[in-house]
């Protein structure tokens, strides 16, 4: 097997493209990003790798704008990721300039999957190694969409996916517990998510919300752990809820 | 300069360009300028070897249901008179309509190869393009042609997401937005008429009339215009042509033949 993954424009003898797979993996091993899509707001929320005591947290934002009204959020080789952005963020751009309008999601969605895409078809090079999650709004109807791409280009929409470390269980926990929401309680399903897999906490945690009005918002620390409080207190009510019923009999 | 081929791309991509990966653009195939001392001299020449005349006339304006277009027939070489029934509305997709001014070559390609750029436009973002979006298409393509000889005056018409849309695109890669706009050289007249009688709260019916009267007068003035006034309208549901008239017969409809006194006086006398 290790003949088949120099040139990655060869196909291994059972169809594998080697370095897509191991692209996969440098993704599983990024810190974990979750997006939810609710009715008028859309949530991204990405784990947070302590900072250093002398790091300026400010110029690590994970969560970016791509134009007013999409933003990106990715698991994977943050330096990939900046080329990635820069490229799609001149997209944005010049797509405004020659038909005069906003890119849709859907749009800027196929143009990011389509260069990684060729990253995969090309000769000297490897593949980008992230994962991303892009959200938006759609500039005429206001409908709000949720996509994810891979390394090995492909995409589509979602209610609600994870995708970074651990994105299984966090992706199991909101099959289980997604159902249509709006506002608030879509930001505290995203945060719920992913406290499943990190630690409790503001610190931890970094969280954007993103609605027609107002475009992108990050939240700040305290916010966050007002909600994780929050949760933390349903959490224990409903365990203790659990517990009273059989006594009651 | 590189020039915008996007235009005459065929559909099979192009082998292994490399230069696609480094470059933050994508890179559409083009070809080298001539190597001429004096651009600009050459730029002349090449206008004025064309001489683009426009002999047309042009119009459309968009009124409270939607979106009039008007035209002539006529092509001239000259003093020649070539053809009567040359069709100056070119239908792009079923909601949007172009006109021709200029040289018909430059008009019937660009025109359909828009209609191409739309359609695709289309499967790849699943909605229609924009009339905005579709025109600044064209306006791009041709102001990589600049002075190149192109001949090109023509307006996009049509309705979309925002309502009715009209613009002005030209060979200069010029592009103005607009509720009026005539192009050829009977435009004068046209706007004479067109501009007098216009109202933004018109029916169809009237509006399609105004726009009729407006091409006859252009006909009746300008000997580079002529044939048949045809007329159509854009609303909500796409183009419709309304009517296509020969402008002979639309003078004796506006101003038919009164028989004068004189002439009745003239009656043979019987006997003596």
């Amino acid at each position: 097997m290790a003949r088949y993954d120099r040139a990655i424009t060869v196909f291994s003898p059972d169809g594998h493209l080697f370095q897509v797979e191991y692209a996969l993996e440098a993704v599983r091993k990024g810190n974990a990003a979750v997006g939810v899509r609710g009715t008028d707001i859309v949530v991204l929320g990405v784990e947070k790798k302590s900072t250093a005591k002398l790091q300026d947290s400010r110029s690590v934002k994970k969560i970016v704008n791509l134009d007013n009204h999409i933003a990106l959020a990715c698991a994977g080789l943050k330096a990939d990721a900046r080329v990635l952005i820069n490229r799609a963020r001149i997209e944005c751009q010049s797509h405004r300039l020659t038909v005069e309008d906003p890119v849709t999601v859907e749009y800027i969605t196929r143009y990011v999957a389509g260069l990684q895409q060729k990253y995969t078809q090309s000769g000297g090079v490897r593949p980008f190694g992230l994962s991303t999650l892009i959200v938006g709004f759609d500039p005429y109807s206001g409908v709000p969409s949720l996509y994810q791409t891979d390394p090995s280009g492909t995409f589509s929409a979602w209610k609600a996916n994870a995708t970074g470390r651990n994105s299984n269980s966090i992706r199991e926990f909101l099959e289980k517990n997604y159902k249509e929401t709006s506002g608030q309680e879509t930001i505290k399903l995203a945060i719920r998510a992913l406290l499943e897999v990190v630690e409790s906490g503001g610190k931890n945690i970094e969280v954007a919300v993103m609605t027609k009005e107002h475009g992108l918002r990050q939240l700040e620390e305290a916010e966050i752990d007002a909600i994780a409080a929050e949760i933390e207190a349903e959490k224990e009510a409903a365990e203790a809820a659990k517990k009273a019923p059989p006594k009651e009999k | 300069m590189k020039l915008d081929t996007t235009g005459m791309e065929s559909a099979a991509p192009v082998w292994g360009s490399h230069n696609e990966l480094v470059d933050g653009f994508s890179a559409a195939p083009s070809f080298e300028l001539p190597n001429t001392t004096d651009f600009d001299g050459f730029q002349k020449e090449a206008i004025q070897m064309v001489k683009p005349a426009k002999g047309t006339t042009t119009l459309a304006f968009i009124f409270k249901e939607g979106v009039m277009v008007a035209a002539d027939s006529r092509a001239s070489m000259g003093g020649y008179i070539s053809s009567q029934s040359v069709k100056k509305i070119i239908e792009i997709n079923p909601y949007m309509l172009g006109t021709m001014a200029g040289g018909a070559a430059d008009c019937q390609f660009w025109h359909r190869n828009l209609g191409i750029k739309c359609r695709l436009h289309e499967l790849a973002n699943k909605r229609r393009i924009s009339v905005t979006g579709a025109s600044k298409l064209l306006a791009n393509i041709l102001y990589s042609y600049r002075g190149m000889g192109l001949s090109v005056g023509t307006m996009i018409a049509g309705w979309d997401e925002t309502g009715p849309g009209l613009y002005y695109v030209d060979n200069e890669g010029g592009r103005l937005k607009g509720m009026r706009f005539s192009v050829g050289s009977g435009s004068p007249y046209a706007y004479g008429v067109l501009d007098n009688g216009y109202r933004y709260d018109m029916s169809v019916e009237e509006a399609a009339e105004l726009a009729r009267r407006a091409i006859y007068h252009a006909t009746f003035r300008d000997g580079a215009s002529g044939g048949v006034a045809s007329v159509y309208y854009v609303g909500p549901n796409g183009w419709k042509k309304l009517s296509g008239d020969d402008v002979g017969e639309l003078h004796y409809r506006y101003y038919p033949v009164m028989p004068s006194t004189i002439e009745q006086e003239m009656a043979e006398v019987t006997g003596a």
